[in-house]
């Protein structure tokens, strides 16, 4: 079964909880209300009577019988609440202001257990107490009473109508549900407003969003200024939406740089394959050719790897495997990679390398992120005068500093460096270089992803390409 | 047409393997297929997890080439299947995937080799050849010789015609590598992950340097070349 829409909402099923919850507490109040007054009132009742015997009694003693019948007839004249009988041993009344009881009453001596129904001489005085009274019919009303058996075997009953304490319970009672009747009216009254006033803000909200959803992604959520939980809420949400928009913007740029910068090396691989075609007749030429086109095929698996590996970093895919690196050894190892190609080339490579450097990370992409860098200083250095490299490691400020220094032409405008570890920017003096263009952002991408940073600063004449990585115990 | 280079068909292999490829992509397995058949080898093709399993729990196989993502079970189960079963035959891992993670998962779980998609097919035949060899390992062995150069792993020292030649502690690790696969061809990549331990690509072609200064210090002032260049390959270390 479905509930109408305004009952589906959480205010009312809220509301409805409260109500159940409120409710049960007011019928609870209302009894033990209800209940304790009328305890109270009953033992009042009591100590009314008790009082009267002990005046009977007292009578009883000093006059014996015939007084204490006087006494009884003389107070049953007064208009009390009061009730007096007294009868003989078989049970007929001799006197008193009872006309008729219930039947049983007189059987056992004490407090009666329940309150038992009467009829008093004289009704005139009875009107007052009695709810439906009717003039000239007797009526029967409810009492409480003691009763005593005298040495002679007659009875005495001393008694208190209930009238007045059942009244006063019933006004408590009506009092009581008036108020709770009151408190529920105006909840009923508050949900319904408040809980209107909230639907209709969710309504908004999802509307916004759906057609945000719809393709209208500058689309924001309706803000009200009240500055409430919604308004939070919406605020959030429209941060949250803003950065999506800002990474979709950040994703169709790269995108687009992609295809733009693959379609320079697909050309390439196109026109060497048609040209292996060409050289159809010549064996040799032919194979060469179709060499060219393998390594050129090769170099793009390997750009798109890179990019590849790239966006993963930067996504901030943690499931490489990490573990303590010896920087130290790894940076030792990398230079020894390399150190026989910068003797072909004729570049001096200097190092200077701290011992015992260690962090938390991937040796791996490290040891990937370094040999970029030793790669590019070789590379761009090897053409000047006294070509230089130099490769340091030292800790300081409790961080691992690699820096990577060259002589060659460096990058002097601040902008060019700024740009240099972007995706596919190849600065004008670096396109006679093979690469891919991605070496330097694999980098960054690497230092990014172990929390740590890649600077470019401007040497006279050169480059110094610096990676701090935080220091083991501060990561 | 012939698919392997020149150079690799002149290599006469003194064993014909049995090799079993699971792979499912049909044209990928074919072309396998027909190269490794072309080398020599005797090739089974399964086309799926399951039936790849049934094969290879029953046939007795040389080397095996499994991809990971199978069709029914997936490749990576499938080892860890055979190697359950006590089965040791040497697996190399097929991937489509090729980050560093992907490639330890593969190994742990119980490959011997991994290799990412697109490959050289050069590159793949090398690297079966290798783990082939691996069963009759020459790790035992304390003194590698091939023709007159002669390498002893204990006191790392290496001779050529009973002539002493000093080599760098990474020159002796990479001659001892292309000396225990003396005979097969080993490339770049395979050097640089096992004489180096690194996985990545380095851009320049640094073994080339690496492998010449080697070449230089072993055959200079003698007579005859032993370090071969197989083109479109890698290296092959061989007395002439």
């Amino acid at each position: 079964m479905r509930l109408p829409p305004g009952f589906r909402t959480t205010a009312a099923r809220l509301s409805a909880l409260y109500t159940l919850l409120f409710g049960v507490c007011a019928i609870f109040l209302v009894v033990y209300m209800t209940g304790l007054s009328w305890r109270m009132l009953a033992s009042q009742t009591r100590e009314t009577i008790n009082e009267e015997v002990v005046g009977l009694a007292n009578a009883y003693q000093r006059g014996g019988l015939p007084l204490l019948v006087r006494v009884i007839e003389r107070r049953a004249g007064q208009p009390s609440a009061n009730l007096y009988l007294i009868t003989d041993p078989n049970g007929r009344i001799l006197s008193g202001n009872v006309q008729a009881l219930e039947p049983g009453v007189l059987d056992t001596e004490g407090w009666t257990d329940q309150p038992f129904t009467y009829q008093r001489y004289g009704d005139t005085s009875q009107t007052e107490y009695s709810q439906d009274a009717r003039a000239g019919t007797p009526t029967r009303h409810a009492a409480m009473a003691l009763v005593l058996r005298l040495p002679n075997r007659m009875i005495v009953l001393v008694g208190r109508d209930l009238g007045e304490p059942e009244r006063f319970r019933l006004v408590v009672r009506n009092a009581l549900i008036g108020a709770l009747g009151i408190m529920a009216a105006g909840g009923l009254l508050i949900w319904f407003f408040v809980g209107r006033r909230a639907l209709k803000h969710i309504d908004r909200v999802s509307e916004a969003s759906r057609r945000i959803m719809g393709g209208d992604l500058n689309g924001r959520l309706p803000v009200s200024g009240a500055g409430d939980e919604f308004d939070r809420l919406s605020e959030n949400l429209n941060t949250m939406l803003a950065r999506i928009a800002e990474l979709n913007e950040g994703l169709r740029q790269v995108s687009a740089n992609i295809a733009h910068d693959l379609k320079t090396p697909l050309t390439r691989l196109r026109n060497r394959a048609e040209a292996a075609l060409g050289e159809r007749d010549d064996p040799q030429k032919y194979r060469e050719a179709l060499e060219q086109t393998i390594a050129e095929s090769d170099q793009l698996i390997r750009t798109f790897n890179a990019i590849l590996m790239i966006s993963r970093l930067e996504a901030g895919y943690s499931a490489e495997p990490a573990g303590l690196v010896d920087l130290s050894e790894l940076v030792r190892g990398v230079v020894e990679l390399y150190e026989p190609v910068a003797e072909e080339m004729g570049v001096a490579l200097e190092v200077d390398i701290a011992p015992a450097l260690e962090l938390y990370g991937n040796r791996e992409l490290i040891a990937q992120a370094a040999s970029n860098i030793v790669d590019n200083a070789i590379k761009y250095s090897a053409a000047g005068d006294a070509p230089k490299v130099t490769v340091s490691l030292e800790r300081k400020n409790g961080k691992a500093i690699l820096r990577v220094s060259d002589n060659g032409p460096g990058i002097p405008d601040e902008h060019d460096r700024g740009r240099a570890t972007e995706r596919f920017v190849r600065l004008e003096q670096s396109r006679s270089q093979p690469g891919s263009g991605l070496g330097l952002s694999l980098a960054k991408a690497v230092m990014k992803f172990h929390a740590g940073r890649l600077d470019l600063e401007p040497l006279d004449p050169g480059l110094s390409v610096v990676m701090s990585f935080p220091d083991k115990d501060t990561k | 047409m012939s698919i392997l280079p020149a150079e690799f068909r002149e290599i006469a292999y003194d064993r014909r393997m049995k090799i079993l490829v699971i792979e499912d992509d049909r044209e990928a397995a074919d072309y396998l297929q027909k190269a490794l058949s072309e080398a020599g080898h005797t090739v089974h093709l399964a086309g799926d997890g399951d039936t790849g399993f049934a094969l290879a729990d029953n046939g007795d196989y040389d080397v095996m080439v499994v991809d990971r993502m199978l069709p029914r079970r997936d490749g990576l189960s499938v080892i860890a299947g055979l190697r359950a079963h006590g089965d040791t035959t040497p697996v190399l891992i097929l991937s489509a995937l090729g980050e560093v993670d992907d490639r330890v998962t593969g190994l742990r779980a119980g490959g011997d080799d991994y290799l990412t998609k697109p490959y050289a097919f050069t590159e793949l035949l090398a690297r079966i050849e290798v783990l082939c060899r691996r069963a009759n390992s020459k790790d035992v062995e304390t003194v590698y010789k091939v023709g007159d150069l002669e390498l002893d792993r204990l006191s790392h020292t290496v001779r050529r015609a009973s002539r002493e030649i000093v080599l760098q502690p990474r020159e002796f690790k990479l001659l001892e590598y292309l000396m225990r696969h003396a005979g097969q061809v080993v490339t770049r990549t395979m050097l640089l992950e096992n004489v180096w331990d690194y996985h990545f690509d380095p851009q320049t072609n640094v073994i080339d340097v690496h492998v010449s200064r080697l070449r230089s210090k072993i055959e200079k002032g003698f007579d005859s070349p032993i370090l071969h260049t197989i083109r479109g390959a890698g290296y092959m270390l061989r007395a002439t």
